[in-house]
């Protein structure tokens, strides 16, 4: 018989730094955003002050709340590519219903396309199983359609921005967005959901083995269903925000926000293939991809440049991020 | 039963080269460390058994050597040379070929499909097929359809035809039928004979020393000795496996004051007429309160349907399941649950969210009804989930993701789950498959421990001993049917291995004809 006792060897520098990240991944995070500004500052010495930063909170906070949309369906291992167009009908609904009608009456009527959007949503992946990619694409483009047709029957009434609402898009209080008025209950909401609350715990216990959920006696149906309705009902919600802030009713007004909010939440950490995220993440993620295109913008490059460096950077960004938090 | 192997190599007479030659081998994940310092030096034409407890990295170490996960330190030599295997290809070039505790062909492919996949030869694949006693395979079933236990002797074939250098099983023999473990033993001995190496993971004694040479131990992620097989090293071996905690390793028979009473008169769980397709073929049993009751059958004879349709998920055909008196209808786990019926599935990936927390997957059942949905009372389930934790003494080291845990770990998680949910009742399936000795004992304790607070656990089992060490009573099934009951008394390993195989009772059989009896295969036949 051979007796083995060696000493293990030590581990090395860059090693316990990986493991440090890897069991706090916001701090990389948090580096790249402060390193993202610090280039800024240096490209444009001053740029940098409070005006700035409140600008960039105001661009943020909707990319963040829709990116918070995103990270809840992704933790199911799910997406919901329907918020841009859930978003764009509450503002639009809203700018055109309040010209002729009582502020909380055109509320209404703006959230209830996202209600029911959310609804079939929730059924046709939750009941149905249609994969959720397909059934909200599917819903966003058949909104669009409706929208349209609603678009030609009040054309002649005109349109709006509830001066609330423009309070809440473009108002700065102090030095401090209004709009923050809004986003840090519902950012502290989400947080507090997915930690603290039975649901928040289902989501990610669907997203990463639904068998296992089933068999803990979970109704999966039950949890897609509240998961798509509260998605589409926070997209509506960003939908007024952001009509606040844009001030220009479109029928495409918050499109180019879905694919930017998917983005957000995978470089904040969050799989699309279910189970493993959180929203704090998503914040930073947000944060980043806003400041990134400011970073873009100043650089003054041609439009389709700029959107290729931003691809690539996207990419760079999260596959080296996956690399520093995954300890294989 | 095998005889013992004549060893043909002893540590005195060592050839000069190892063929597979692993030093210092570290492994962390995050804070935890998996491996600290494990070694395993191969010999050509040795069966090399690698044993350890629960959590000492034996699975760890495996996926090194294959190159599934990547180390942290060590260095790994094959045939003198330094092999770095950063990917499982690498490995496979380098001729070390593993068949995991999982099967690994693709669900939705045939086997055909599947061998093209890795590129592994046909014909060979065929004759090694039958060669482990399968003799009417059909290549083109979609390996789906394919049962668990015969999944593993084509993940076997499939290693086999390639003939690998190094081959690593790992826990090869857990949950095969008595005829194809025979068999797959026969085959790994004759690998060892043909000048091949085999790495040989497994709880059991008697085919280590049945087939193995020489054992390298593990314990807490080091190499704590490398022994050679003869008689009588088994103590010596669990010794060093358990370290400072060193325990009896015999575990007496149950003792009679520990035998529940078996009491009310409305039995907690009665099954009567049961149908399920062509799986399940008018089953009726009673499980009474603080009784455990075994059920026993070979691979495939529908008790997974069983368990399946008493936890919810799948609807009978037919019969009815009265709960405690009252008829019941299950149309989903909740409604089983609901009636304080828990499920515990033998494969943990199909009970466990494995990125998250040990805490989470306990509590899991807490949030599922949509009362529940509200904010957890953090502090309350703390105290729930720790106390379950404690009573199953599960390691909390890497708590925080329960892939990190060890697969015994892993086990006690799923069974915590029920003890802090309280559930009245238990269905386990084989809850000690590939798990340690250590382990194994502390689940028969808690079963019992549970029947003796009056709750009631029906426990099917692919190993014959545990019968007689937990269950009071015990069912078999086959071909769909109960074909016999036994006390615990009267269920030794003769009366169930007979009843088992479908033969009336107080017939003779030998094993030469058991060998052939294919029960899977007559009951698909029949259906």
């Amino acid at each position: 018989m051979t007796d083995i006792a060696t000493m293990p060897q030590p581990v090395s520098f860059g090693r316990r730094i990986k493991r440090f990240m890897a069991d706090r991944p916001l701090i990389p995070l948090i580096i790249l955003l402060v390193i993202l500004v610090v280039i800024l500052q240096i490209l444009r010495p001053g740029i940098v002050n409070e005006r700035w930063l409140a600008n960039t909170a105001k661009f943020a906070i909707p990319l963040a709340i829709l990116a918070g949309c995103q990270t809840m369906t992704m933790l199911t291992g799910g997406i919901d590519l329907s918020v841009g167009t859930v978003a764009t009908m509450s503002a639009f609904i809203m700018a055109t219903q309040i010209v002729n009608q009582d502020p909380a009456v055109a509320f209404l009527l703006a959230m209830l396309p996202a209600v029911l959007i959310g609804l079939v949503n929730g059924i046709g992946v939750g009941v149905f199983r249609v994969h959720p990619l397909i059934m909200t694409l599917g819903t966003s483009l058949i909104g669009t359609g409706f929208l349209q047709v609603y678009q030609r029957t009040v054309i002649a009434s005109g349109a709006k921005i509830p001066d609330f609402l423009n309070w809440l898009g473009t108002g700065v209080t102090y030095g401090f967005p209004n709009a923050l008025l809004l986003f840090v209950p519902v950012a502290v909401l989400i947080v507090f959901m997915l930690n603290r609350t039975g649901f928040g715990r289902l989501l990610y216990a669907v997203g990463d083995n639904e068998r296992a959920a089933r068999l803990s006696g979970v109704r999966y149906w039950q949890v897609i269903v509240a998961l798509y309705v509260l998605s589409s009902l926070l997209a509506g919600i960003t939908g007024l925000l952001y009509i606040g802030l844009i001030k220009a009713p479109s029928l495409s007004l918050a499109e180019p926000l879905v694919l930017p909010s998917v983005a957000a939440a995978v470089i904040g950490g969050t799989s699309i293939f279910g189970g493993r995220g959180g929203y704090t993440g998503t914040i930073i993620g947000a944060l980043i991809l806003t400041v990134l295109t400011t970073l873009l913008t100043i650089l003054q490059m041609p439009e389709g440049g700029r959107r290729i460096l931003f691809g690539f950077i996207v990419l760079f960004v999260t596959a080296a991020y996956l690399r520093i938090v995954e300890d294989r | 039963m095998l005889e013992p192997r004549t060893p043909v190599l002893t540590t005195n007479e060592l050839p000069k080269s190892p063929l597979l030659d692993a030093t210092g081998v570290a492994k962390n994940y995050g804070a935890v460390a998996a491996l600290r310092n494990a070694s395993l030096s191969v010999l050509p034409g040795e069966v090399h058994a690698l044993m350890g407890a629960n959590g000492a990295g034996k699975s760890t170490l495996v996926k090194i050597l294959t190159g599934a996960i990547n180390a942290d330190a060590g260095r790994i030599l094959i045939r003198g040379q330094l092999l770095d295997v950063r990917s499982p290809a690498a490995a496979r070039r380098a001729g070390l070929l593993p068949v995991y505790q999982e099967p690994s062909l693709i669900p939705d492919l045939d086997v055909l499909s599947n061998l093209r996949l890795t590129g592994t030869p046909v014909e060979p694949f065929r004759a090694w097929v039958r060669e482990l006693g399968i003799p009417n395979l059909d290549i083109r079933d979609t390996a789906r359809d394919i049962p668990l236990a015969i999944l593993r002797v084509l993940d076997l074939a499939r290693a086999l035809a390639v003939e690998p250098d190094v081959l690593l099983l790992d826990e090869m023999t857990a949950a095969l039928p008595a005829n194809l473990a025979e068999k797959v033993l026969e085959v790994v001995r004759r690998q060892g004979d043909a000048g091949r190496s085999v790495i040989f993971i497994s709880h059991r004694f008697v085919e280590i020393s049945a087939l193995c040479d020489r054992a390298t131990v593990l314990r807490d992620g080091s190499t704590v000795g490398v022994v050679d097989i003869e008689p009588g090293i088994e103590e010596k071996i669990v010794e060093m496996m358990l370290g400072t905690r060193i325990e009896k390793t015999r575990v007496a028979a149950r003792a009679a004051n520990d035998v529940a009473v078996v009491g009310g008169s409305r039995p907690r769980l009665s099954v009567r007429n049961l149908q399920l397709g062509t799986k399940l073929n008018d089953v009726s049993f009673d499980l009474a309160n603080g009784e455990v009751v075994g059920v026993f059958a070979l691979e495939g004879q529908g008790q997974d349907e069983l368990f399946a349709t008493l936890a919810g998920s799948i609807r009978p055909t037919g019969g009815t399941i009265d709960v405690d008196g009252a008829p019941v209808k299950f149309s989903h786990p909740s409604d089983a649950i609901q009636a304080g019926i828990a499920y515990v599935p033998g494969d943990r990936t199909e009970a466990l969210a494995m990125q998250r927390s040990v805490r989470e997957n306990i509590a899991l059942p807490f949030s599922a009804g949509l009362r529940k949905w509200g904010p957890i009372r953090m502090r309350r389930e703390q105290v729930v989930v720790s106390g379950a934790i404690g009573r199953l003494q599960i390691d909390t080291r890497a708590q925080g993701e329960v892939q990190r845990l060890s697969g015994g770990n892993q086990q006690k998680v799923t069974i915590a789950r029920w003890i802090a949910a309280n559930a009245r009742t238990i269905l386990c399936f084989d809850p000690t498959r590939g798990i340690d000795v250590g382990t194994k004992q502390e689940i028969y304790k808690l079963l019992r421990e549970l029947a003796g607070q009056g709750k009631s656990v029906l426990f099917y089992t692919s190993e014959m001993e545990e019968v007689q060490r937990v269950c009071d009573r015990v069912i078999v099934i086959f071909g769909g049917r109960v074909v016999d009951t036994f006390p615990v008394e009267e269920a030794d390993e003769p009366a169930l291995m007979r009843a088992a195989y479908g033969l009336p009772r107080g017939a003779r059989a030998d094993v030469g004809i058991l060998a052939d009896v294919r029960p899977a295969s007559d009951a698909e036949a029949a259906s």
